[in-house]
């Protein structure tokens, strides 16, 4: 880099040089610019929710949500946003990667963009409607499922229970939230795709590679640190869905259960605050952003493990 | 490498981005206005229900009122404030249905000229300072909205069962877990009940209409329901929870053996209760509701104005239906923008006379206040009080 | 030769199976899909007619009414929080990736990380919280409101971004710089020209991420039935919050209220597919401006 810079330096006469310098330090004055308006605006906001959360920690059982300590509140709200969100990841995942496969190496063309236009379009479905389409037509199509489930594989944990009658599970849930977050993972992951060079594909191919082994081995290296991405934006908005999860998950907040059939499966946080928020006072205000605060905390690790699994090949270009 | 078109279009991608959004702010504000139903000048739309405009002279009444508060009286108001900017079209009333807790919080800082709330301020709160208030202003709080809470249910060909609030708070804690159930069925003699699984469904959000009903079982039924009444379902029970009225709705209409209790305008195409009151059962009606709230006590220890009724769930008269929930009004008795003041005192005196409150029944299905001569003329006189 | 063969029937086994699954993948995720599309539709049409779009809810009880004022109201709050998000969002990945290192790329990394999983009523409550310190309690505003949008809109667009520059290969911005490019003008001309595509599709996403929001928007633009073409001052309907009012609280006329419910869902997703036709329309276009460069 430097020495590209370096060999173009050479040529330049001296006013030319300047103009080029002052052009080169506004463009980076205006990118700088916009990095830290963005880091003042989302430190913000996190001093915001501490300094509206703090007061919750001390407060007594009695004036916070459901009369417990916060400390009883977050922890089995925290897991069931996480069990949410890893089981709708995990069931989006590997659909939007093949959908996005699909749809940028094997489909023809407008085969490939009328896929693309379908699940962008889904993308902006208002989660009002999800939770609806979820409540009136996905759960009672699981509730025979459920039901069987506890019946005949009632000794493995996540079928374990009494099988909920209308099938407003964390299994439905979970499959709302898949289907909620699997169009935004399959247009990030299709542009990441996309994005990745051609030549090695066709080099691989011109040496005699199958169509799927020149993917494996020149698309989806290259496309890792972006699958990732795509993935951790679904989870951010599986773990912040707040009306569909209130919809269609029927919940008991203090209840910590990894089954997947019961009428009593945990709450999510997101879900918790948009149920209480409109009817709380005082300090129950408080706890509610403290929770959404916690939140932070796992989204933060979630994020972590996901970026140092990628350890990207980062500064290579800069 | 063609520098300067690449340089171009990138220049032409920013111009265009901007230019897009431009043409599309424009072509919303251009929307602006366009709404065909709603006139500039002072002449009602002729579509418009003008049976409103027979109340006070209300018709220099121009500005906004902002309120807000409780979900369930959004179906009246909604009656309330089309009838009140139809015969005043120069007002614009709004509602945020945000929730109770909400609605008094905003009210208190002065974000809500007035506010709706299913449960009454507390009275310590009720002594102010409230931000829209004159400093020395009392406060107002008036029953508005009374609506009778159904027990609905969803079992094939039964339309209506009996249920005392003993067995009624065994199936809600899971005490009773089928539909044949002696307790069950020695109350419906005749009725062929089946051995199906009881599904009881209650509210997962914090709502006024889960205080009452849990107050109702913890006044006729201390022995079986121990839990006392709760804004939010008690965690201990478990059990299916719902979101909102309509997800109860929905769950009871999708889900054979499902009962749950939901306000009563919003039970239909199902089975309803009739709940044991003295010795015989009532179904719910506005006037089965009416006739409760007549019968109950006004809570002392508040100011004149600060009308909040006990609720007495307790009588054995069968022309009351007990299970019932009142929503309040909360006002300033004097403002400190004296325009807004009179706005509110139109709007009041709108939404509690008999057309205002008729409007509400046809659309929510609720109790007109104007039932109870008593009680109507204590509202009337707290509203008279507003300046 | 035996073991060629072997070996080849093998690895083309293995492609068919992997295109196998990927259909099994496509057919996964179209089903619920066009399921989901389906109830939107059908139960959308039902009221899907002209007065739906000229007429707002002031002065309806029960049937009639539409929703102009809550579509006007859309596209004001989404129009005005993309005008400021994607230029912001945009530069700061374009920071990330070309310009900035160390600390601050580190800290907007963690932010925009922990950002992507925020419930959207929080921020709500927050945008309110500052606007009740500027304008005074009860402060309802549509600019207020696209200012909450911009802040959940913001994670979608940086790190959409960030990976569409980051997957910019590192020849073409060679070539430029060894044909005397410096670097600003190889990141205009270069750069983001090659990742704009994969930029306008996280804008769009951003879009999408923001348009069917409704916490934040009953908290911060309120409730109304009436027109308002003003951004800067008073309450203003929305899409969602109508939809979810609509659904949510239903008066004797139930169905009314639901049907209008399904058609403003409908006219939704209908905005979003003109946006996302536009939006693809001009990137073609640009991309045959521009050529084989």
């Amino acid at each position: 880099m430097t020495d590209l810079v370096s060999i173009r330096r050479v040529p330049l006469m001296k006013a030319e040089h300047r103009r080029a310098r002052a052009e080169e330090a506004t463009a980076r004055g205006v990118a700088t610019v916009a990095g830290w308006t963005v880091v003042v605006l989302l430190a913000a906001v996190t001093i915001f929710l501490l300094i509206q959360g703090l007061p919750a920690l001390t407060a007594q059982p009695e004036e916070l949500p459901l009369g417990v300590s916060l400390l009883r509140l977050a922890p089995p709200l925290l897991f069931g946003s996480l069990w949410s969100g890893l089981l709708s990841l995990g069931l989006a995942a590997p659909v939007a990667i093949g959908v996005a496969l699909f749809t940028t190496q094997y489909a023809p063309k407008p085969l490939a963009r009328l896929l693309g236009t379908i699940t962008d379009l889904l993308a902006a479905v208002p989660s009002v409607v999800y939770g609806l389409w979820g409540l009136t037509v996905l759960a009672p199509l699981t509730a025979p499922l459920g039901a069987w489930l506890a019946t005949h594989l009632g000794w493995f944990p996540l079928f374990a229970g009494e099988a909920s009658a209308t099938g407003r599970t964390m299994l439905a849930a979970s499959v709302v939230l898949a289907i909620m977050i699997m169009p935004i993972m399959t247009s990030v992951v299709r542009e990441v795709f996309t994005q990745a060079p051609t030549e090695p594909v066709e080099a691989a191919l011109g040496l005699g590679a199958t169509k799927w082994e020149s993917i494996r081995m020149a698309v989806l290296p290259v496309s890792r640190s972006g699958i990732v991405a795509g993935a951790m934006l679904g989870l951010g908005r599986a773990l912040g869905e707040t009306m569909a999860v209130a919809m269609v998950l029927s919940a008991s907040p203090l209840h910590v259960t990894g089954s997947l059939v019961t009428s009593s499966g945990p709450g999510t946080i997101a879900a918790f605050i948009a149920q209480t928020f409109p009817e709380a006072h005082g300090l129950e205000l408080n706890a509610l952003i403290a929770l959404g605060l916690s939140l932070f905390a796992v989204t933060f690790l979630v994020n972590a493990v996901a970026r140092r699994i990628v350890s990207r090949p980062s500064k290579g270009i800069s | 490498m063609k520098k300067d078109t690449t340089t171009n279009s990138t220049t032409s991608i920013f111009i265009r981005f901007a230019t897009a959004s431009a043409a599309a702010l424009a072509m919303a504000a251009s929307l602006v206005g366009c709404a065909t139903n709603e006139t500039q000048d002072t002449q009602p739309p002729s579509t418009t229900i003008s049976s409103a405009s027979g109340q006070t002279s209300a018709a220099a009444l121009s500005g906004t009122l902002n309120a807000g508060g409780a979900s369930s009286q959004t179906a009246a108001q909604e009656a309330w404030r089309a009838d009140f900017q139809n015969a005043n079209p120069q007002v614009t009333v709004n509602y945020d249905p945000t929730g109770s807790g909400t609605g008094v919080t905003n009210f208190i800082n002065g974000g809500y000229a007035l506010a709706g709330t299913d449960t009454a301020i507390a009275s310590d709160a009720a002594k102010g300072p409230f931000a829209a208030c004159a400093p020395t202003s009392g406060l107002v709080e008036v029953p508005a909205y009374i609506s009778p809470i159904a027990i609905g249910f969803n079992l094939p060909d039964i339309a209506s069962l009996k249920l005392d609030p003993a067995s009624l708070a065994g199936i809600f804690t899971g005490a009773i877990t089928t539909w044949d159930d002696p307790a069950i069925t020695a109350q419906n003699p005749g009725v062929t009940l089946p051995s199906t699984k009881i599904t009881a469904v209650h509210r997962g959000d914090k709502s006024g209409t889960t205080a009452n009903f849990t107050d109702y079982l913890a006044q006729t039924g201390p022995a079986a329901w121990t839990f006392g009444s709760v804004e939010m379902w008690p965690q201990s029970l478990q059990g299916e929870s719902a979101d909102k009225t309509q997800g109860v709705r929905e769950v009871l209409a999708s889900t054979v053996g499902a009962i749950g209790y939901l306000d009563a305008s919003q039970a239909t195409a199902m089975g309803i209760a009739s709940i044991k009151v003295g010795s015989s059962y009532v179904a719910p009606s506005a006037a089965g509701a009416a006739a409760t709230v007549g019968a109950s006590q006004q809570e002392s220890g508040r100011g004149s104005s600060d009308i909040v009724i006990k609720l007495d769930r307790t009588s054995t008269d069968p022309s009351t239906y007990p299970l019932v929930l009142i929503s309040y009004l909360v006002a300033c008795e004097q403002y400190s923008d004296t325009a807004q003041g009179q706005l509110v005192k139109a709007y009041l005196d709108y939404v509690v006379s008999a057309q205002g409150q008729q409007a509400a029944a046809s659309n929510a299905g609720s109790a007109p206040t104007t039932g109870d001569t008593t009680l109507d003329a204590k509202i009337r006189a707290a509203i008279a009080s507003v300046h | 030769m035996s073991t060629i063969t072997q070996v080849s029937l093998r690895r083309r086994l293995t492609s068919s199976t992997a295109v196998v699954l990927m259909g099994i993948a496509v057919a996964a995720a179209l089903v619920p899909l066009i399921s989901l599309l389906w109830t939107v539709i059908s139960r959308g049409v039902r009221r899907f007619d002209l007065a739906f779009v000229t007429q707002s809810m002031r002065g309806i009880v029960g049937a009639g009414g539409g929703a102009s004022h809550a579509i006007a109201g859309s596209l004001l709050i989404t129009g005005a929080a993309t005008l400021m998000c994607v230029p912001l969002g945009v530069l700061a990945a374009v920071y990330m990736t070309e310009y900035g290192r160390g600390l601050p790329v580190r800290v907007i990394t963690f932010l925009v990380d922990v950002m992507t999983g925020i419930p959207s009523i929080v921020v709500g409550l927050f945008a309110y919280a500052v606007a009740s310190l500027f304008f005074g309690p009860g402060i309802r505003s549509g600019l207020v409101a696209s200012g909450a949008l911009v802040l959940l809109m913001l994670p979608v667009v940086i790190r959409s971004s960030e990976e569409m520059l980051r997957m910019v290969p590192l020849d073409l911005r060679e070539a430029s710089y060894a044909l005397g490019a410096p670097r600003w003008r190889t990141i205009a001309s270069v750069v983001l020209p090659t990742a704009l595509p994969g930029i306008t599709s996280g804008a769009l996403l951003g879009v999408a991420r923001i348009v069917g929001e409704t916490a934040p928007l009953l908290l911060v633009a309120g409730f109304t039935d009436s027109m308002n073409g003003n951004l800067l001052d008073g309450r203003m309907a929305t899409l969602p919050v109508f939809i979810y009012s609509q659904w949510q609280n239903q008066g004797a006329d139930a169905s009314a209220y639901s049907n209008r419910a399904w058609t403003a869902a409908l006219v939704l997703v209908l905005f979003v597919l003109a946006l996302n036709i536009a939006a693809k329309a001009a990137i073609r276009l640009t991309q045959r401006h521009k050529g084989q460069s």
